[in-house]
């Protein structure tokens, strides 16, 4: 992050670039769904904010129905009904213009693939299994970029992150998983969009590639100096090239700092029992899991949402839902009892 | 059962406007069974009467009531039909799950088999029975000939879900609980074949209906028991649109439509609600 | 000399891929063998990444594939010549799995514990709707779960941890002496994986049964199994007691594949990703 030396008085008139380059605030999208005269309303995404800043990789980390994956989903802008956004915004920031996403429909279509482009779960079949690779490309990129240098740039694309250009005269299925994820992530760096949002890019990948494909995600971001929203439920992952790190629970979010202080010394009983529960090699310690499970997001608990799980549960967490204050490792916490959880 | 039927009275109007129509041509048929007129019996009102207090629908050039007529034929019209239908999905159950569900060698030879019954000619082959058993023909006989030759087309259908119902976890999951595969087919696979039967019921009954009407016109049927199409059939032989009597034709065609619409509603709409994704969606998941 | 529970002699499996015109073979599995001992129970773990062959393993030792060559025993018996209906069962009511996906698992339009009552009729002969409640009320206490919690429930209902582990007392009612268990806790979410992870433990110790427990996983092998097996691309690369092979791994292989694992530590991880660096990555594959 830039910072004026000390001492220098910033002379020139040139606006600095925007630090924040996502803003979520107060952000709440549910699942409405009425069918034969129940209603439910499934609160995936309730009441969350946070801010994603330039040149940073952040890390959303939860269990399955944390609603991680309904988060990027809403922060993409590619929610469809029956889920729709009830309150808040998600604004982003492209090179010092901002888009509101839901608020500017056309300019957020505008500056999709050219300014955020994403990499889902399972993306390794985005590439069209009867068309070459090429033409993927040609699909998703020419219409941003100069038609005539095109063919030039992506090959010189594919080299920087060290691919072979031939790789796109092939087909899909005459490459490994580990080679499409790897073209999935320049197919989405092409344009050099200043946002990226990756959800699980590597769950399906063996191990030994799985490193791979994080290098190139980790190099490319350091290269376009671009933010990483990156999502995963796997902490190790989380911990290898995320700069901070949010977690999600039961559509909250209960903490937020920067990823070593998070693992060091989690402030929320529940960071603490996600870092705590997971095995290493070389470590017999007998690893425990947490009783009960996830709540049902259409009815969740009153107060605090993990309390009924929570091992430093008093009576006010059942009463009082608590507010994310600036917690003692540079971050955020949302706990009435913030800082008293231990690590295994 | 009944909060089934009241949910979907109350949420879906489609549901409501079959069950209506479809209600209006069940009151036609139970009607029948307490006809003034008896069946078949002709000149037993004054002939060519347009619709008035005492007929309302008119009689025909055979001086028959064309209302008690027309009850009559629905009932007949429709029992042909559903029969038909009946007899063909079950064929059409039981040969797509076991198909899809053996696959392989035996899933080969009995769609072959399947195949060619699809590729018989219908019309020709009733035709032919009828000739073959002319005086011994009965409708039900006809039904039954009927069914045998449209479960062909459905039976794809149901094989196709079946092989990808083979191949899901829950199906392996069953064998290794030691199910047999009978019980399989029945407990785990048939929940997701009810939709398709249902839809294709519809088709069936249609077809069935269409051919029977189109039998009938062509003289091949029990001319001295009413049906849909029968009535067709002596309308045009009394040349009764040229002779300006529309009530006549107009009236069966009506009902045909009524008929058709109710039970395209009804299928449509319990189809809707027995899908297995909208089951899993009403129960939450 | 007592008979082995399973015993693997050369086993081998190739698949005929390819088209029309030019038919190859895909070595699945290439030449393992290996013996649980009926002395005492044991996990034994197979660990490898995709395409190693553990899966097909998996299958051929539940009797849902043949091998090509070599033989599989089930208490001396080949597994091969268990055909007919009541040889399979009684096999299958020896050696019971646990598969991947426990989402998947069971129908979801079900109630979960029809599997169970269908299990106990078929398996602990139980006949009345009482003596298949009480069968599997006992299961699920062994799992850490009742049937008071689980009644009546649908699949959508329960989490992960939850469902695999009502499959693993499925598995359990009939008393079998192995458990297959192909990747049970890759689809559960990381801090509920030690629940199963623990409960497999306590089956080897409590119960007496022996586990073939199939993983990519290595931090959980490690945690779990008396002995293990690496392979790749079909092949043995490294077998033995498990903290032996996992704390000094010494073919190459196994090296690098203990290496990959990323530690849940901020400070090694990222060291180890920006160590990878890059290479050329230009190889189409092929068959």
């Amino acid at each position: 992050m830039q910072q004026a030396p000390a001492g220098q008085v910033a002379a020139v008139m040139e606006p600095m670039p925007a630090q924040n380059t996502l803003t979520i605030e107060r952000l709440k999208a549910y699942y409405i769904n009425e069918h034969y005269g129940v209603k439910r309303e499934i609160r995936a995404v309730d009441d969350i904010s946070l801010v994603v800043r330039r040149n940073e990789i952040y890390g959303l980390a939860g269990e399955s129905s944390s609603g991680k994956t309904s988060l990027i989903k809403t922060l993409a802008g590619a929610i469809r009904p029956p889920m729709r956004v009830i309150d808040g915004s998600v604004t982003f920031n492209f090179g010092g213009e901002s888009v509101d996403v839901y608020r500017q429909p056309d300019k957020m279509r505008a500056a999709r693939w050219r300014h955020l482009s994403y990499i889902m779960q399972g993306s390794m079949n985005v590439l069209n299994p009867v068309r070459r690779v090429k033409y993927s490309f040609r699909d998703f990129a020419l219409r941003h970029m100069d038609k005539d240098d095109f063919q030039q740039r992506l090959e010189a694309h594919l080299l920087r992150l060290q691919l072979d250009p031939r790789v796109l005269e092939a087909f899909p299925h005459q490459l490994s998983g580990g080679m499409r994820q790897r073209l999935t992530i320049a197919l989405a760096t092409i344009c050099e969009p200043e946002f990226i949002v990756a959800d699980e890019p590597t769950t399906a990948l063996d191990v030994l590639v799985q490193q791979d494909v994080l290098a190139l995600i980790k190099e490319v971001q350091q290269r376009l100096q671009s933010s990483v929203v990156f999502v995963t439920h796997d902490m190790s992952v989380h911990a290898a090239i995320t700069d901070r790190l949010g977690i999600m629970y039961a559509g909250r979010l209960v903490e937020e700092g920067p990823t070593g202080q998070m693992f060091a010394n989690p402030q929320h009983p529940y960071t603490a029992h996600l870092i705590g529960s997971l095995p290493r090699i070389g470590d017999l310690r007998i690893r425990k899991s947490l009783p009960g499970r996830p709540p049902a997001l259409f009815d969740p608990p009153g107060g605090c949402r993990f309390h009924p799980r929570c091992p430093l549960a008093i009576e006010r967490c059942s009463r009082e839902s608590p507010e994310m204050l600036p917690s003692k490792t540079n971050g955020r916490v949302a706990c009435h009892r913030a800082g008293e959880a231990e690590v295994a | 059962m009944l909060s089934i039927l009241r949910d979907l009275l109350r949420y879906n109007r489609e549901f409501l406007a079959g069950s209506i129509l479809l209600g209006i041509i069940l009151v036609m048929v139970a009607l029948s069974f307490v006809s003034p007129y008896d069946e078949g019996v002709m000149f037993a009102a004054p002939p060519d009467m347009p619709p008035s207090p005492e007929h309302w629908f008119g009689t025909t050039s055979r001086g028959q009531d064309v209302f008690w007529e027309m009850t009559g034929a629905l009932r007949n019209t429709l029992a042909f039909g559903v029969l038909v239908a009946i007899i063909s999905r079950l064929i059409a159950l039981v040969v797509g799950l076991v198909s899809g569900y053996l696959g392989g060698k035996a899933d080969q030879a009995i769609m072959a088999l399947n195949d060619t019954i699809g590729a018989l000619p219908h019309i020709p082959i009733l035709l032919l029975v009828y000739f073959v058993l002319r005086s011994q023909m009965s409708w039900v006989i006809l039904a039954v000939v009927a069914s045998l030759l449209g479960w062909s087309y459905d039976s794809r259908l149901i094989r196709s879900v079946a092989l990808s119902l083979r191949h899901r976890e829950f199906t392996r999951h069953a064998v290794f609980s030691g199910m047999r595969t009978s019980q399989i087919l029945i407990r785990e696979h048939l929940p997701y074949v009810v939709p398709i039967i249902f839809f294709t019921a519809m088709n069936n009954l249609i077809w069935a209906i269409g051919l029977e009407v189109t039998l009938s016109i062509l003289g091949f049927c029990d001319i001295n028991r009413p049906s849909v199409g029968g009535m067709i059939y002596w309308a045009n032989a009394h040349s009764a649109m040229v002779s300006g009597i529309w009530w006549w034709i107009a009236f069966p065609m009506i009902f045909v439509v009524t008929l058709f619409l109710g039970l395209f509603m009804l299928a449509m709409s319990i189809n809707e609600y027995i899908d297995p994704r909208s089951r899993l969606a009403r129960m939450g998941a | 000399m007592s008979v082995n529970v399973l015993e693997l002699e050369h086993v081998s499996k190739f698949f005929p891929v390819g088209g029309l015109f030019s038919r190859r073979k895909l070595q699945a599995v290439n030449d393992v063998s290996f013996a649980l001992s009926a002395e005492r129970a044991e996990i034994f773990a197979v660990v490898g990444e995709s395409g190693s062959g553990k899966s097909t393993i998996a299958n051929m030792i539940l009797g849902t594939e043949l091998p090509s060559s070599g033989h599989l025993r089930f208490g001396g018996v080949d597994i091969a010549t268990l055909t007919g209906r009541k040889a399979r069962e009684a096999f299958m009511g020896q050696v019971q799995p646990v598969f991947q996906n426990p989402f998947e698992a069971f129908n979801p339009l079900s109630r979960i514990d029809q599997y169970l009552f269908a299990t106990a009729h078929r398996f602990a002969g139980a006949d009345t709707p009482q003596r298949k409640h009480a069968v599997a009320d006992e299961v699920l206490q062994r799992v850490g779960l009742s049937m008071a919690e689980i009644a009546g429930r649908f699949p959508h209902e329960l989490s992960g941890g939850q469902l695999q582990r009502i499959a693993v007392a499925r598995a359990l009612i009939s008393k079998p002496k192995l458990i297959v268990a192909d990747e049970p806790v890759s689809m559960i979410d990381a801090s509920l994986r030690m629940s199963i992870v623990n409960l497999f433990r306590a089956l080897r110790d409590d119960l007496k049964v022996s586990i073939i427990y199939i993983t990519h996983d290595l931090a959980t092998a490690y945690y779990i199994s008396d002995r293990v097996i690496i392979m790749r691309r079909g092949v043995v690369i490294e077998q033995g007691e498990a903290r032996a092979v996992l704390d000094n791994p010494t073919h190459p292989y196994s090296i690098a594949l203990k290496n990959a694992v990323l530690p849940p530590d901020p400070i090694r991880a990222s060291a180890i990703i920006r160590a990878r660096g890059t290479r050329i990555h230009g190889a189409i594959e092929s068959f």
